[in-house]
């Protein structure tokens, strides 16, 4: 048997939107998303089909998009996380939320955020070239509103407003 | 998901003590692990974390022109190092194909290897017969929707297939998993690391309790190599059928050997040896190329709705042969 130290109970510290959080005795099967939802109040990202197929529970992980209903919480102690409450800056939306508004890329909100979200990561990714490129690249989040030509459109117009504000 | 308890290893030696452990789970990426736990998939009641334990994330160049990938870099940053885009295209392709980008940022390369079948049965929230999930429950797929099922290696226990594209791309190149145990380890070819339903529905891969996979190794570069995916919805799903294909051409470009290696039809990836042997010496876009893939499809062996996938494997194995030469399809 192992010298590890299993437990069912875990402390973090995690940097969430720019704030350090400290949560004490979680319970070791608790995923990110939980963690967000349930234990820090933001509820922004949603909880879809908590199985990694729908992608409403999309956000940054030390700047990476990922599923947070497949992350557990344990795992990812000390890490930083973005969600998409912490876009905005005060009253000031971040391009692709303004994007969105502008293009009607968003109907009942439920898959919206990890979309928002998907899309910030796509932009920086560079996964930007064309229609197709997007499509490919925004494929990991399901819209059943079926919004996804305005959701293409409004990742084009945030993509082209990031590259215009990158001095020449 | 049952109560659980978790430790986070900081040394492989740690990690191969606990991982000997029958009741606990090894936690990399957790694109499956968290989902095995929610279904019931695993009894573990204890997670071992081996996500940051040193060293194994890291991509080596090998002497002789082969790449070292350590079992736990992402498979988006598989794809993105410039060594795979240049020398192993068909890796990078087929990881492109996998999932979503926010999964491929999560799931490690040495356990997307391990992921399990998609068989609907297998991973049915209410109880189906499963002989993978009961033993000598039965079979809920032969008697049920059978047509993403086997056309290879498969028995009355288990008609499922293996669902990973890496996986596929690898078997094509010849890779190896290297693996680690406490006292050893050992180097397993990527088509040989799969365990197919007649050796037993008990386990997926000749991975002993106790042994971790630690790196995959790539051989000599392949820069002739592609991979084709063939799935119902254009991203984001699992392959009706793939293909892999991994070429040498010689310079009047007749095909010097070919490596051809199917996804989605078996539960492990499939290499069409007799199709690798016809199509030497001849062009990439010969008939002739169709007609020894065809040869090879005719030992298939489907089961009652997974007879429409024989055309489709011809296709896509035609593809990739085609792409991976150059020549437009």
């Amino acid at each position: 048997m192992s010298d590890l130290k299993f437990t069912d109970r875990i402390d973090l510290r995690l940097r969430i939107n720019d704030i350090d959080t400290h949560l004490e005795a979680i319970d070791a099967r608790t995923s990110l998303l939980d963690l967000l939802r349930e234990h820090v109040g933001l509820t922004g990202a949603k909880k879809g089909c908590n199985h990694g197929e729908c992608g409403a529970c999309t956000v940054l992980l030390d700047g990476r998009r990922v599923n947070g209903c497949l992350v557990l919480a344990a795992a990812v102690d000390g890490r930083e996380v973005v969600t998409v409450e912490g876009l905005s800056d005060g009253e000031q939306l971040h391009p692709v939320q303004r994007a969105f508004i502008d293009c009607d890329a968003f109907q009942c909100g439920f898959c919206t955020p990890g979309q928002v979200i998907s899309a910030v990561a796509c932009i920086a990714e560079g996964h930007t070239t064309d229609e197709h490129e997007i499509r490919e690249w925004m494929s990991g989040n399901i819209c059943r509103c079926s919004s996804y030509p305005q959701i293409v459109e409004a990742v084009q117009a945030a993509a082209a407003s990031e590259n215009e504000r990158i001095p020449s | 998901m049952i109560p659980l308890t978790y430790a986070r290893a900081t040394t492989l030696d740690e990690a191969l003590d606990a991982a000997h452990d029958p009741g606990t789970a090894v936690l990399a990426g957790g694109t499956e692990l968290l989902n095995w736990l929610r279904l019931g998939i695993t009894d573990a009641d204890r997670v071992v974390d081996i996500s940051r334990v040193p060293g194994l994330d890291r991509i080596e160049p090998l002497p002789g022109g082969g790449l070292r990938i350590g079992t736990l870099v992402r498979l988006n940053d598989v794809a993105a190092h410039p060594s795979v885009a240049r020398d192993w295209p068909v890796l990078r392709m087929a990881i492109h194909k996998s999932a979503s980008a926010q999964l491929r940022n999560l799931a490690t390369i040495g356990a997307n290897l391990l992921q399990k079948t998609r068989c609907a049965y297998f991973r049915s929230e209410e109880p189906v017969p499963c002989n993978r999930r009961v033993p000598g429950s039965g079979c809920a797929a032969r008697e049920g929707h059978d047509d993403r099922h086997a056309l290879f290696g498969w028995t009355d226990d288990c008609i499922a297939t293996q669902p990973s594209d890496p996986a596929v791309a690898l078997a094509a190149l010849d890779a190896h998993v290297v693996t680690r145990t406490a006292t050893g380890g050992r180097r397993i070819a990527v088509t040989e690391f799969h365990v197919l339903p007649a050796d037993g529905v008990d386990r997926d891969t000749v991975l002993e309790p106790g042994e971790l996979v630690e790196a995959i190794e790539l051989d000599a570069p392949a820069p002739c190599s592609a991979y084709v995916k063939v799935r119902e919805r254009e991203s984001y799903e699992y392959a009706i059928v793939s293909a892999a294909v991994a070429l040498r051409l010689r310079d009047d470009g007749v095909i010097d050997s070919a490596r051809i290696a199917l996804g989605s039809v078996a539960m492990r990836p499939w290499r069409l040896a007799e199709a690798e042997r016809r199509v030497v010496g001849l062009a990439p876009d010969d008939d002739a190329v169709t007609s020894a893939i065809e040869a090879a499809l005719a030992q298939a062996r489907p089961v009652a709705g997974s007879a429409y996938k024989l055309a489709i494997a011809r296709g896509a194995a035609r593809r990739a042969l085609m792409t991976a030469a150059g020549v437009r399809p």
